[in-house]
């Protein structure tokens, strides 16, 4: 794909994560105002909203686009909601930059907020058997399985260790410190990782993600609009990729008790997560070698390898050996979660893709600061939802 | 005092036969696509457009993908004992039917004594009871090394 199908970013903004138990719409409208002061642009010029939704406060997080454009105030923009699970932030990417490509806007608005629970994510009541969901909390399968059975996996396969995973935990808690936006700064150690109860082995507490409120925002628009604000430079959506698996899906994922068959003649199994950084990098025109650095979705430290490894910045099974040589700290070849990550900032569901955007864009304008990315000119993220989908979004300048 | 019947967590998932029990899960009668949980609506195969779906009893051994335990007591519907108890947890791999399916392991395994690999094969444990009954779920056993 050519330059003609890409969009830029004039600005972003985020309300930082946290526990902070306020209505969501107000981390969405905090957010929203800093990416549009961000920008330089009117949100009166602005003629499209895209919402991330949230299920988990009411009617307004179902319509999240109209309730973030009421809240600024209505102005006639069009609005979209969008809700994917954790993918939720990049499919409302999508279909704003969707209305800029085909013409029919220069500007648009993408916000997602949430605010959370306390604990486990649990179902809804009853006795449902033909609910997945119900089925395996049922069965104690509750989300940290998941995580753990690909960590113990990464373990017997890769021989990855224990002391592997806690050293992401280590480099992401350093990388995270110092942002401002983060949930959780404090630097963690060996001792602490280990001193840390064992929610679903091999992972304890400390490596699992946990959930937030946040918000963030991204004023988006078309080049040639850019350019006319004088900002041409301004780095530019160049990927979005949100590809399902093919038949038989492999990957055993939250809330399935069981992986698709493929018994049937012709099927090969596959995974999702890594089908989704080649369409990624076909439509930026770019490979893994242009990239300088990734947010990766680290829902488990553990997890945070395997994406490493489904983006191609290096070979299958190698991600460990690049953690323990320093590669993916911030001044390492290829710097991962430059931002803190999931780890720093637990999660804000229909928030969390597009904060990932935010940071590559703060690396990409060298804006940064103690966590910049000397010379950082590509970004990739990956994110993934449920059953077995998710997201790989290219930024570049 | 008799004893509680013993009875399935999931009614129809899997045979109540306490020896040798097996999952209950259908397969398309066109392409061969096994399902768990039975599907009997669509076939999830694309090149498949077939709407008939036969019951099969999945095999009963597989090879462990992966394990893990749950450290914390999971939330409502589970069932937990007071004192709680972590179990472990296996994703095993079935060949013939080239799926994976997950479920708890039997009581006293725990992750550190398996490996990823090696053979498990089904059998029914209690998931929990009450005054009247006792509600049994498939679970995952090592199959001793002589006997794999």
């Amino acid at each position: 794909m050519s330059s003609n199908n890409e969009v830029a970013i004039l600005g972003v903004g985020m309300h930082p994560w946290g526990k902070w138990g306020k209505n969501f719409v107000e981390y969405g409208l905090h957010a929203a105002r800093a990416a549009l002061a961000d920008s330089g642009v009117r949100w009166q010029d602005v003629r499209f909203v895209s919402g991330a939704a949230t299920v988990r406060c009411g009617y307004p997080g179902y319509v999240a686009g109209a309730t973030f454009a009421q809240a600024l105030g209505w102005q006639g923009a069009e609005v979209n909601t969008s809700y994917a699970a954790c993918a939720s932030g990049s499919q409302a990417l999508a279909a704003a930059r969707a209305k800029i490509l085909s013409g029919q806007c220069e500007v648009a608005l993408v916000v997602g907020a949430d605010t959370t629970p306390k604990g486990f994510l649990a179902p809804a009541k009853g006795y449902r058997p033909d609910d997945p969901d119900w089925v395996r909390f049922l069965l104690g399968i509750t989300n940290p399985a998941y995580f753990g059975l690909y960590a113990r996996r990464r373990m017997d396969l890769y021989g990855d260790t224990e002391e592997d995973f806690g050293l992401v935990k280590i480099k992401n808690s350093e990388q995270g410190f110092t942002n401002p936006n983060a949930r959780y700064r404090k630097k963690f150690t060996m001792a602490d990782v280990y001193a840390s109860p064992m929610v679903a082995h091999p992972l304890r507490l400390l490596q699992i993600c946990a959930t937030s409120d946040g918000g963030a925002a991204l004023v988006i628009s078309s080049v040639e609009y850019a350019k006319r604000m004088g900002r041409g430079d301004a780095p530019r959506v160049a990927a979005i990729s949100t590809v399902t698996p093919t038949f038989a899906s492999a990957d055993v994922e939250m809330p399935d008790i069981a992986t698709d068959s493929a018994a049937a003649a012709g099927i090969e199994a596959t995974r999702f997560r890594a089908a989704l950084a080649p369409k990624a990098y076909e439509e930026a025109g770019i490979g893994p070698e242009d990239v300088s650095l990734a947010e990766v979705y680290d829902l488990s430290s553990a997890l945070e390898l395997d994406w490493i490894e489904d983006l191609k910045l290096c070979a299958r099974g190698e991600a460990g050996r690049l953690t323990r040589e320093g590669a993916t700290r911030i001044g390492g070849r290829i710097p991962v979660n430059a931002s803190g990550g999931l780890a720093c900032f637990g999660e804000a569901v229909p928030a969390q893709a597009i904060s990932q955007v935010c940071e590559l864009t703060w690396q990409l304008r060298g804006q940064a600061g103690s966590r910049q990315v000397e010379g950082a000119k590509v970004g990739i993220t990956a994110n993934q939802g449920l059953f077995g989908h998710g997201s790989s979004v290219i930024v570049k300048r | 005092m008799t004893a509680k019947a013993r009875v399935a967590a999931l009614e129809g998932w899997f045979t109540l036969d306490e020896h040798a029990p097996q999952l209950l899960g259908t397969r398309c009668t066109a392409c061969g696509t096994c399902y768990f949980p039975k599907q009997s609506l669509y076939c999830r195969n694309p090149a498949c457009e077939s709407t008939e779906f036969e019951e099969v009893p999945l095999s009963r051994r597989g090879t462990l993908w992966s394990c893990t335990n749950a450290g914390y007591a999971p939330p409502e519907p589970f069932v937990a004992a007071d004192p709680y108890e972590p179990f472990a947890i296996a994703a095993v791999e079935l060949a013939a039917e080239k799926m994976v399916v997950l479920g708890q392991v039997v009581k006293g395994v725990g992750p550190e004594d398996l490996r990823v690999g090696q053979a498990m094969e089904l059998v029914l444990e209690p998931l929990s009871e009450d005054a009247e009954t006792v509600k049994l779920t498939w679970k995952w056993k090592p199959v001793p090394e002589a006997a794999a």
